[in-house]
């Protein structure tokens, strides 16, 4: 693997490929990696898009994107971006697409999509060693439907669908996991409040070939309910209270790119959203905060051994 | 020119293999399968090129037969029923992409309860959908609907993808003498696909089935899909035109048998039209006037056809092999409206069920249904559809039931 060519922040792109005047939220945590990603990715690219938040992006007319785009359905787009790789491949095989002609396939999706119903066609895509990038914005939650619990919601978020007084019953599902089991060219974690981290994955990832699959925590004011303008400070804690551990998964060990040294108390990210009141008031909820605690204590005591 | 014995199966993989399909995504389901086993072997033994992948459901497989149509290369695929209602979403989807590929369906009932034998509920499910539909009722047809079928959906005036279906077991099974066409006489009847601007590449970036917001825009491309499936009924015309110039077959959107002086018609889709067919000689041995009209052509619906070759009757039959749930026949009713109001309509527009899940239709129904059709000319009274189905056929299902109910008992009382 070649030395990264981000070393330092500056060494970031500092022209912005994605346009604005997106209909997303304001402080989307998702499009603030997007914006990142799509920056290095560059505009030779095809996204190819599930049901979600971003499927808003591209409303007819117009779009922010300088490359293509297809939107396919909710559960699919994996087998949209294999119908338009293996196009690509025998145009560029007969001769009938110049190689410069090429694009980079990228399926981009909410966690509604690759957490659940899309899994199958991911699954089917990394076993076919299908050649392409995928990018899951996870906003923990059915985000474009209000905020509805999904597969990637953690354990006592409050959501459209879980109001009681302890939030969310269920566990986030670990995608990561799941997607490193099938052995893909590379698995990753990111944050858009992480940019060098974010850079240095997307980069490696576009000099590997065969599946890459990206998922970036995607801080959410409307679904998190917190002021936009906390996106980034939330997106920080994300990782510095090891909530959210920025990992990568290449030839088949996981290696962990940033490991807070001094990882801050859960509750001090919980404490900075609306989804987690509950724990606070009318009184803390010591139990249940001990419980988030000892599990992120319990999978760093795991990566530390 | 070569006659070989072939199943529809086969012969829908020679039609592929003939239209040169670039790219064939795939999922088994019986009893299409054979199709694409049988392009894999030959894929596999070089001797077409191309590509196949398997996908990993009918969903998934659509959704890529779609994206490489829009990405510029032609494609094949194939299913039937419960496969056909599982890629449901995306038969839609990918019809207002414009995706310009050919799916077979090999008809097979739906569950529940399941089973393996066909009738037409599965595909009168993407009757909506935008997709173009062919229906066979015979393997030659079967070969020469997948490369008329891709003349259609190429077209610029169509862009439209389009089912060829044939019936399970009766077609997909069943070996018929096909004249399988030299490779080298295609061309002049179907041209290389030209994708024109609709494709992927780095220099002409493209948003394809892009969101709306509206109704305003969102109605746009409906009716310019409805247009374009409307314009396929003259392209339809042409392409059998120009088919029969080079390759002798004619394969008219509308089969008309033994109509010109009958006063009674069938009417009936697939390859059970095969057994009205011969119910139509048998009856008019007996010197009663009787014709059977087959439509080929079923999306886009061809109605001026029709209306033309049914004016002037006195009764028509329509034999549905496929039942819409609490309304009945859907070929039924959409004839009727075709005809409703149309100066020398037939007067009476009767519907029958039959042929559900591999059900035979035996010669004698038939000519029931055309003595029932004559009845109801004299009385000018339509009787209530009919859902045929014999004595025999209830007491074989009542013996069934009773059999079940002794072993329950036998098992029960510890025996």
């Amino acid at each position: 693997m070649n030395e990264s060519r981000f070393k330092r922040m500056k060494d970031l792109p500092s022209t912005h490929l994605l346009g604005t005047g997106t209909p997303m939220c304001s402080g989307c945590g998702g499009l603030e990696a997007l914006h990142e990603i799509y920056d290095i990715l560059g505009p030779n690219t095809v996204f190819v898009n599930a049901a979600g938040c971003m499927t808003l992006l591209a409303v007819y007319p117009f779009t922010p994107f300088r490359g293509s785009w297809l939107y396919t359905a909710m559960a699919s787009a994996p087998a949209g971006a294999q119908g338009i790789r293996d196009a690509l491949d025998i145009l560029i095989e007969q001769q009938r697409l110049p190689v410069a002609e090429d694009l980079q396939v990228v399926v981009l999706t909410g966690d509604g999509a690759a957490y659940g119903m899309g899994l199958s066609s991911t699954s089917g895509a990394m076993e076919r060693d299908l050649d392409f990038i995928y990018i899951c914005y996870d906003n923990e939650g059915y985000g474009n439907t209000g905020q509805q619990f999904s597969g990637a919601t953690p354990h006592a978020a409050r959501t459209a669908t879980s109001k009681g007084p302890h939030g969310f019953a269920g566990y986030k599902k670990d995608l990561f996991s799941i997607w490193a089991a099938h052995k893909p060219a590379y698995v990753a974690t990111v944050i858009g409040a992480e940019p060098l981290d974010l850079a240095r994955k997307v980069e490696k990832a576009m000099q590997l070939k065969g599946p890459r699959l990206i998922i970036a925590l995607a801080p959410c004011p409307t679904g998190w309910d917190y002021d936009p303008r906390e996106s980034a400070d939330i997106g920080k804690l994300a990782v510095s209270t090891g909530v959210w551990p920025l990992k990568e998964y290449v030839d088949g060990k996981v290696l962990h790119t940033k490991v807070p040294k001094q990882r801050q108390p859960v509750e001090v990210y919980l404490e900075k959203q609306g989804r987690f009141a509950h724990l606070f008031q009318p009184q803390r909820n010591e139990q249940l905060l001990q419980e988030l605690q000892n599990s992120v204590d319990s999978y760093w005591a795991e990566v530390e051994h | 020119m070569t006659r070989t014995l072939l199943t529809g199966n086969a012969a829908a993989a020679w039609g592929a293999r003939l239209a040169s399909v670039d790219y064939v995504p795939a999922f088994p389901i019986t009893p299409q399968t054979e199709i694409i086993e049988t392009l894999a072997a030959w894929l596999d033994r070089g001797e077409i090129p191309g590509r196949m992948v398997m996908l990993e459901s009918e969903h998934s497989m659509i959704t890529a037969a779609g994206a490489a149509a829009t990405s510029g290369v032609r494609v094949f695929t194939a299913t039937s029923s419960q496969g056909l209602l599982y890629g449901m979403e995306m038969v839609y989807t990918v019809a207002g992409w414009r995706a310009p590929f050919v799916m077979v369906n090999v008809s097979r009932g739906l569950a529940t309860p399941l089973t393996l034998e066909p009738d037409h509920t599965d595909i009168m499910a993407a009757r909506d959908s935008g997709f173009l539909q062919i229906h066979c009722a015979s393997c030659q047809e079967v070969l020469d609907s997948v490369l008329i079928a891709y003349r259609l959906a190429e077209d610029q005036r169509v862009r439209l993808p389009v089912i060829v279906n044939l019936d399970g077991f009766y077609l997909s099974f069943t070996r018929e003498p096909v004249e399988i066409p030299e490779l080298e006489s295609i061309s002049r009847f179907l041209p290389p696909f030209d994708a024109q601007s609709t494709r992927f590449s780095a220099s002409a970036p493209t948003s394809q089935a892009v969101a709306v917001l509206s109704g305003t825009p969102y109605s746009y491309f409906r009716y310019e899909c409805h247009l374009a499936a409307l314009n396929a009924i003259s392209v339809y015309d042409e392409a059998a035109a120009a088919f029969a110039d080079v390759f002798g077959r004619r394969h008219d959107a509308v089969e008309a048998y033994r109509c010109e002086d009958a006063d009674i018609v069938f009417v009936m889709i697939g390859s059970f039209a095969s057994k009205a067919r011969d119910a139509v000689d048998r009856l008019r041995d007996a010197g009663q006037a009787v014709g059977l009209v087959r439509p080929r052509l079923l999306r886009p619906f061809p109605a001026e056809h029709l209306q033309r070759l049914l004016t002037g009757k006195r009764g028509v039959a329509v034999v549905d092999q496929n039942i819409s749930m609490g309304m009945g026949g859907v070929l039924h009713s959409e004839l009727s409206s075709a005809l409703y109001g149309k100066p020398g309509a037939p007067a009476v527009l009767l519907s029958f069920i039959g042929g559900l899940g591999g059900r035979d239709i035996t010669p004698e129904e038939f000519y029931e249904i055309a003595a029932v059709t004559r009845q109801a000319i004299e009385d000018g009274v339509v009787p209530p559809p009919r859902l045929l189905y014999t004595r025999d056929e209830i007491r074989e299902v009542t013996k069934l039931q009773a059999i079940a109910h002794a072993e329950r008992n036998e098992l029960e009382s510890g025996q």
